[in-house]
């Protein structure tokens, strides 16, 4: 091999790791966003039958 | 009042960080044009000199971490304020990839200069090993502990005492009987042209910058992460 190819293997390796540490993290912010779904979709499941059990008499204006 | 385990307050950092990764981006291709196309070729070694540019920054960059790592273990035994374990714990993560990086890099010019991909004879390359394998047991003793304080205390502790090895390491090239390693900084000053000189603080402000950048990513999704565990704790209960 000649100098420009090891020069080329080099800032390759470097280049080659920063983008797996990239994609990684990519991953594992996808995963977490993922998560935040299901607990945003928990969160609202566990809201849905207060709401429900509301009395009529509290959505009537008191104007009307 | 917000804390560090406030679901909504501790990601905001996060904002900042596409600025932040577009300067790092900048950053870095400068330093490439200036490391590759600027830099004046070297008379003895030839173009596998240019390594020099990403080799010692990245170097530089690996100790810089574990040092900051062990600055924030040492807050964590100091202040015992939790949030210090999981920035120490990036930190040393960080230098291990940019430790992993220097013995890669560090090897490929070996080879290209004195044909050998590696010594034991030069008792800087050996030291670096060492410092890299402490780090690297930190992640076996930092995993075979269950989650807690006992956890954050025995890897602050372990952290610190790795932090003996990066002057010890620094300055083995000088305390060395051996010269293989060049010397290229000396109390004369750095053994470079101005040019020179320039492209590799460049480089080593750009791969610096780019430790940082990937630090606050990191430890960002790290929190994130912490946050929603405790958030789906909270709501299953």
């Amino acid at each position: 091999m000649s100098g420009g190819e090891y020069l080329a293997l080099a800032y390759g390796v470097v280049f080659v790791v920063v983008l797996a540490y990239v994609a990684i993290i990519a991953a594992k912010l996808a995963r977490l966003q993922r998560e935040t779904t299901e607990i945003l979709e928990l969160a609202r499941s566990r809201e849905a039958p207060p709401r429900s059990a509301e009395p009529v008499v509290q959505k009537i204006s008191p104007t009307a | 009042m917000s804390s560090p385990s406030d679901p909504l307050t501790s990601s905001s950092p996060i904002r900042s960080l596409p600025f932040l990764a577009a300067v790092a981006a900048v950053l870095m291709g400068l330093a490439i044009v200036l490391a590759l196309v600027v830099a004046p070729e070297d008379a003895d070694q030839g173009l596998s000199q240019r390594i020099f540019y990403i080799h010692v920054p990245i170097a530089l960059t690996s100790y810089f971490c574990f040092g900051l790592g062990a600055w924030k273990a040492l807050l964590l035994l100091w202040r015992e304020d939790s949030r210090y374990d999981l920035e120490s714990y990036v930190a040393i993560h960080q230098g291990t990839i940019f430790g992993a990086l220097t013995l890669i890099t560090g090897s490929i010019w070996a080879k290209a200069s004195w044909g050998v991909w590696w010594t034991w004879s030069s008792n800087q390359l050996v030291l670096f090993l060492v410092l890299f394998l402490f780090y690297c047991a930190y992640f076996m003793l930092r995993f075979s502990l269950e989650d807690g304080p006992r956890r954050a205390r025995s890897s602050a502790v372990y952290a610190l005492f790795g932090i003996v090895l990066v002057p010890i390491s620094f300055l083995a090239i000088r305390l060395a009987e051996d010269f293989i390693h060049p010397t290229v900084f000396t109390r004369e000053g750095p053994q470079m042209t101005g040019t020179m000189f320039t492209a590799f603080c460049v480089s080593w402000t750009a791969v610096t910058f780019l430790a940082y950048v990937l630090y606050r990513v990191e430890l960002a999704g790290k929190r994130l992460d912490a946050d929603l565990r405790e958030l789906r704790e909270a709501l299953a209960s």
